[in-house]
C-alpha cells in the first residue's frame, strides 16, 4: 500500500487525507495519535518513555512523551493543523510480562499511558477515546481522512477506536 | 550523569562482548549436559544496533515470536531476555522433548511453554553465573515469565530499558543445532540505570 506512512519506535510522522500512518507491533510503548478534522491532518508518535529528564542533551526528541507530543504538534502545524482543534487518540502501554516485583521496566507501559494524558491535558487537547493496557502487542493505522484509529492484535480481535 | 551503551569505549564494549561469548558457552554447555546429547554452537555475535533497528532483527515488528523474560536481582539489577522466532521456538521444544516432525505451526501447548521458560532458565542461568565469576558481583535470577506475541511488542522491552540512558541496545546472536534441528535466539541483558557503572567497575574497566 503506497498510502502508508510507517511510524518506527520512538519516531514520529505526520500526513495529510488520503495518507495513513501505522506503527507495528507497540507494546508498552504508546501511540499518541493526534487529528485536526478540519485540515485533515493525522500525526502519530511512538512514545517510548514518559519525561525526558537525565541531564543528557536530547538528541531524540520523539523517544519522550513530553519532547514528542510538543515536536508532533509543531510537525501538524507546518501541515495546515491547529492546536486548537486537535482530538488525541492513545493506543498501547501495555505491560508484556508479570512479575510480583515492583520493577521499573515491567511498569513502564503504565508509566507512559499516565504521562502522555497528563501532557495532553496540559496543552488542552482532549482524548476522545484510547485502547491502553493489557498484556499484549497492538499495531495501529491512523486514517489521515476522517481521523479513525484501526488497533489490530494477536489473539484479541481488531477494533476501531 | 548516567552512562549507556553510546557512552562506553571499544574497550569497555570489548570486555561486555567477551562476557557475551564466554555467557552464551555456557548456557549452550548447560543445555548439552542436559539433554545428554551433543549440541553444536556458532560463534555468538555481540551486536550492537539503534534502537530503531531492533524490533526489525526477527523479521517484520508484527512477526509472532517468544520472549522469555528474567528479573536480575542482587549486586547488579535488570533484567535478561530472551528470544525466539516461532520456528525457533518449536525447534527447541522439539529438541527438548525429543520430538521429530512436530507441526511448527501449531499453538504452543501448556507443557511446552512451561518446557521453554525451564529453557529460559537454564540460559539466562548459566550466563549469569558466568557473568557472576568474571566479576565477582552476586547475581541472582528470577522465575522467568513467557510472552508470544508481535516482535516490536516484546522488544519494546530491552528497547525502552537500554532508551532510558541512550539510542543503543547490546545484545547477542547465538545459533545453535543438536544436529536436526536449528535453534536462533536473541539474548539482551539489559542493565538498569544504574548497574552499568557497577558492572563496568566490577570488570575494572570503568573511567
Amino acid at each position: 500500500m503506497e498510502n502508508v506512512i510507517k511510524v518506527g519506535m520512538a519516531d514520529l510522522n505526520v500526513a495529510v487525507s488520503p495518507f495513513i500512518l501505522t506503527t507495528l507491533g507497540l507494546g508498552s510503548c504508546v501511540g499518541v495519535c493526534l487529528y485536526d478534522s478540519i485540515a485533515k491532518v493525522a500525526g502519530m508518535a511512538h512514545i517510548m518513555l514518559p519525561y525526558s529528564m537525565h541531564g543528557k542533551p536530547e538528541t531524540n526528541l520523539a523517544k519522550y512523551a513530553d519532547t514528542g507530543i510538543e515536536l508532533l504538534i509543531n510537525e501538524m502545524a507546518k501541515k495546515g493543523a491547529v492546536k486548537s482543534r486537535m482530538i488525541a487518540k492513545l493506543a498501547g502501554g501495555a505491560q508484556m510480562f508479570n512479575f510480583r516485583q515492583e520493577n521499573d521496566i515491567i511498569k513502564i507501559g503504565q508509566k507512559n499511558v499516565l504521562a502522555c494524558k497528563e501532557i495532553l491535558n496540559n496543552l488542552n487537547i482532549r482524548i476522545i477515546a484510547e485502547d491502553t493496557g493489557g498484556n499484549f502487542g497492538r499495531t495501529i493505522e491512523l486514517f489521515a481522512e476522517d481521523g479513525r484509529l484501526m488497533i489490530r492484535t494477536i489473539g484479541f480481535g481488531v477494533k476501531q477506536i | 550523569m548516567s552512562i549507556g551503551i553510546d557512552d562506553l569505549n571499544t574497550n569497555q564494549l570489548d570486555v561486555l562482548r567477551e562476557i557475551g561469548n564466554i555467557g552464551a558457552g555456557n548456557a549452550i554447555t548447560a543445555l548439552a549436559k542436559m539433554l545428554n546429547k551433543k549440541v553444536d554452537m556458532s560463534v555468538p555475535k555481540v551486536k550492537i544496533l539503534n534502537f530503531k533497528e531492533i524490533p526489525e532483527i526477527l523479521g517484520s515488528s508484527d512477526t509472532l515470536i517468544v520472549g522469555i523474560l528474567l528479573e536480575v536481582t542482587g549486586d547488579l539489577k535488570g533484567n535478561i531476555l530472551f528470544v525466539l522466532d516461532s520456528n525457533s521456538a518449536h525447534s527447541l521444544v522439539n529438541i527438548l522433548m525429543g520430538k521429530q516432525d512436530a507441526d511448527k505451526s501449531a499453538e504452543l501447548d501448556e507443557i511446552e511453554i512451561s518446557a521453554l521458560k525451564e529453557m529460559g532458565n537454564i540460559l539466562a542461568g548459566s550466563y549469569l553465573s558466568a557473568l557472576s565469576m568474571l566479576t565477582n558481583l552476586n547475581i541472582l535470577p528470577s522465575v522467568p515469565d513467557l510472552c508470544i506475541d508481535m516482535a516490536g511488542a516484546i522488544l519494546s522491552v530491552p528497547a525502552i530499558g537500554f532508551g532510558k540512558v541512550g539510542d543503543s541496545v547490546l545484545y547477542i546472536e547465538t545459533e545453535f543445532t543438536d544436529g536436526t534441528q536449528k535453534v536462533a535466539g536473541e539474548f539482551f541483558l539489559i542493565p538498569d540505570v544504574n548497574s552499568y557503572e557497577t558492572l563496568l567497575s566490577a570488570l575494572g574497566v570503568m573511567g
